[in-house]
């Protein structure tokens, strides 16, 4: 029994165990075969779906055989049943990139795309990230990070007052682990606060508040198709409003510059950053930073993806396509570079 | 910065030294109706709706384990073995004459008499509704709906850029007062009202129903005023105690367009409805039919026709009536006993009840948290055409079991309560007034 979520061949079952259960039956020889992880429970469900097909059928297009499955209760008894080469995980949101559906994958003794458990719990937690990245020199807004039952124990009107005094404003508000802008606010006055906190704790227990950066948006993906960390181009977001998840997930009401349009001391501030972030967090094979670039050109970081987006409007494909390069051919890349590392 | 869809500029705008992707060649091009077709975040909430692990209250679909699959078998044997060459082939326009016939036997149990002819069958009711407002509204017509209205319903006027003016609903339906102040309002106004849009038997999402007192003032206030009712009946027969009421076509044949359907009283998966009209409007709506699918299905018009004449189909709407109603007890005991602080309205059959949350929650941005909890709703927003309804939220009885009605009811009175704590520490709900609502997929509405 072999799962085909999305319509697709599914894999055929491996050969029977071999002595060792973490040998894979086929390391670089022949198309590889990869299970992709997509879906899972998260409130980016919808997206990771996307991102999983998305990636599915370019992996297809270059050879590799791919089957796409969700994360529930149908997956150990598959993986050790088919005993896949590789899994690619692309799960957004917290099971995927919290580092526990990799230690999962660690446990069944998979093979798998991108940072492992801890670079991932590392880079999850927004205010641990930014902690991290400001140890290594890189600008980040200042911030506090507050659970919701402070606001409770403290009082939430001293708290958001507190807020403003000393960040001053405008402000974002956010959930401390989340993606997709989801919970996502831009406070320019006060009386708006209250909004914005309770809207960001429906997604999550702890918000993050920062400073917010005025400048220009970019987003840089570093992958590794087998020579190490690569930079590639950094995308530029323009958007009508805020880069919510409408304008993330609708075409429209954003606009994309890739390579983005910064002056080229700027341009290597940007890729520097966001090696040194992939560096320090002890990320792999694929992530993606966002940065706001401010008037003197200094990148300022925001935040980092392990399981960046990969759907038709999703940054990452945006930056392979504006390095020249074919989706599926880097995608495979990245799967033998993963068999070998 | 947007591109103009007017003027001399190019359909399809690539990207030059100065401008970047919008990812989407065509943004210039679209139609105006077609501005508002967004998938918002919302929508995509719903796709974790459909995982095992979350107890789904969103979804309209009926529970179909109940039909007697291999009869139903034998039936879709017979479409091709003993009709194959019609039913594979295009049919009429306006459906085919024998199944016209039986949809009369079918309308006659709640007081219908009409002639075949003035039966146009369609690809569900939805379509049906589609072409009503496709030959009648023209962009910034008014729509009178009630309020709340059908989610389906919001979407076909959007899509024809009607203006949609809401009228209150209580206990017994739509309040003829209410209904009449707005037609007057609208007159001195100038408004060009084209049609009232009702479901007046166990309201999507409402639950309620339109009194037999109010029926004949509804349709009297409407004849003043020359104003169409379009009825949309696709519940009427699942009734939990009482027979149906007469239907507002048995009163009225010149002033009511009458919308039926075969998905809940037998199953959606065949795509058959119907509409019933005065014999100039039918013309339109036949021809309307036929330059949006040529013909509805002869294969699936066959199926249901077979169905009709070889199987218990009442008998059927009674098993339904029986499994639906200890459910919407299921709904109502668990309601009482985890969410006193709500009120909701008791459906006397059909889906749905309608649940009025504790004062200042926000159902819309309470979502998120409840897919968190594993419980999913439909926000009282997505049936509203203004952007009201976040003090409500629709709950459907109809899927999920009695024991997980239950539980969903349970998980949601802790997402209430987490909810409630947090509008109490900040004093406010969390988002604004949006007036583009998404409609959920086909399996919400």
């Amino acid at each position: 029994m072999t799962t085909e979520q999305d319509g697709a061949p599914a894999l055929a079952p491996a050969a029977p165990r071999t002595a060792s259960p973490e040998a894979s039956p086929n390391p670089g020889l022949g198309s590889p075969r990869v299970v992709v992880l997509a879906g899972g429970l998260s409130h980016e469900r919808d997206v990771s779906l996307r991102s999983g097909r998305r990636v599915a059928e370019e992996l297809r297009g270059v050879g590799v055989e791919v089957a796409v499955h969700d994360l529930d209760a149908d997956l150990l008894p598959l993986l050790d049943q088919v005993r896949p080469d590789l899994v690619w995980p692309l799960l957004h949101g917290s099971t995927g990139e919290d580092g526990s559906v990799r230690d999962l994958l660690e446990l069944a003794g998979v093979r798998y795309v991108g940072t492992d458990p801890r670079g991932s719990r590392l880079a999850w937690d927004k205010p641990i990230a930014k902690t991290m990245v400001a140890r290594a020199g890189i600008a980040t807004p200042e911030f506090v990070a507050l659970p919701h039952s402070l606001f409770r124990e403290i009082g939430a009107t001293r708290v958001m007052d507190a807020l403003v005094r000393r960040l001053g404003l405008p402000l974002v508000v956010k959930p401390a682990r989340g993606g997709s802008a989801l919970g996502v606010s831009l406070v320019t006055r006060p009386e708006d606060l209250p909004r914005a906190m309770v809207g960001c704790f429906s997604y999550g227990d702890v918000a993050l508040v920062e400073r917010a950066v005025l400048g220009t948006e970019v987003a840089v993906s570093i992958v590794d198709a087998g020579d190490g960390p690569r930079v590639l181009p950094a995308v530029e977001i323009v958007t009508e409003g805020s880069y919510d998840y409408d304008a993330r997930y609708n075409a429209g009401r954003t606009e994309y510059f890739a390579p983005a349009r910064l002056d080229p001391a700027a341009a290597a501030a940007v890729a520097r950053t966001a090696l040194t972030v992939h560096e320090v967090l002890g990320l792999r094979h694929v992530s993606r930073t966002d940065l706001i670039v401010d008037d003197a050109g200094t990148p300022h970081f925001l935040e980092v993806n392990v399981a960046p987006g990969m759907t038709e409007t999703s940054l990452l494909p945006q930056a392979i396509i504006a390095e020249g390069a074919e989706l599926g051919t880097l995608y495979r890349a990245i799967v033998e570079n993963a068999l070998r590392n | 910065m947007t591109t103009s869809s007017t003027g001399a500029e190019p359909l399809l705008a690539a990207p030059t030294e100065t401008a970047g992707t919008r990812l989407d060649p065509w943004l210039g091009a679209y139609a105006e109706r077609a501005h508002g077709m967004r998938a918002s975040e919302i929508r995509a909430l719903f796709a974790v709706a459909s995982r095992p692990e979350v107890v789904s209250l969103a979804g309209g679909m009926p529970f179909l384990d109940g039909l007697p699959m291999d009869v139903i078998a034998d039936v879709a044997k017979r479409v091709i073995t003993q009709h194959g060459a019609m039913a594979l082939q295009y049919g009429s326009g306006q459906g085919d004459p024998t199944l016209r016939e039986q949809i009369l036997d079918v309308m006659r149990l709640e007081g219908i008499t009409a002639h075949p002819d003035d039966v146009v069958v369609t690809t569900g009711s939805q379509q049906a509704l589609d072409l009503v407002t496709r030959i009648f509204i023209n962009p910034g017509d008014v729509v009178i709906a009630e309020a709340p209205s059908y989610v389906g319903a919001l979407g076909v006027f959007r899509a024809y850029q009607a203006d949609v003016v809401h009228v209150p609903l209580d206990e017994h339906g739509l309040v003829p007062e209410s209904f009449e102040a707005a037609l007057i309002r609208l007159a001195a106004e100038g408004r060009r009202v084209k049609f009232l849009y009702t479901v007046p038997n166990y309201h999507n999402p409402a639950g309620v129903t339109l009194s037999a007192e109010r029926r004949p003032r509804i349709l009297e206030i409407a004849k003043r005023f020359g104003v169409l009712v379009i009825e949309d009946n696709p519940y009427g027969l699942l009734g939990f105690d009482s027979e149906p009421l007469p239907a507002l076509r048995s009163m009225d044949d010149e002033g009511v367009i009458y919308l039926g359907s075969f998905s809940k009283t037998f199953a959606p998966g065949y795509r058959v409805g119907w509409a019933v009209a005065p014999h100039a409007v039918r013309e339109k709506l036949v021809l309307a039919s036929e330059s949006a699918i040529l013909c509805p299905s002869n294969a699936s018009q066959v199926a249901i026709s077979i169905y009709l004449s070889t199987c218990d189909w009442l008998g059927q709407i009674k098993a339904y009536r029986e499994m639906y109603r200890e459910r919407r007890d299921a709904m109502i005991g668990a309601l009482a006993e985890h969410l006193p602080d709500a009120s909701w309205t008791v459906p006397d059959g059909g889906f749905y009840t309608w649940v009025r949350l504790p004062e200042g929650l926000d159902s819309k941005a309470m979502l998120p948290r409840a897919v968190t909890a594993r419980v999913a709703y439909v926000p009282g927003t997505a049936f509203y055409a203004n952007g009201e309804g976040q003090d409500h939220l629709r709950l459907s009885f109809c899927y999920p079991t009695p024991e997980r009605i239950r539980e969903g009811v349970r998980r949601l009175a802790g997402v209430v309560a987490a909810e409630s704590e947090l509008v109490s520490i900040f004093g406010t709900t969390a988002g604004e007034v949006d007036s583009t609502i998404g409609s959920p997929s086909p399996d919400l509405a």
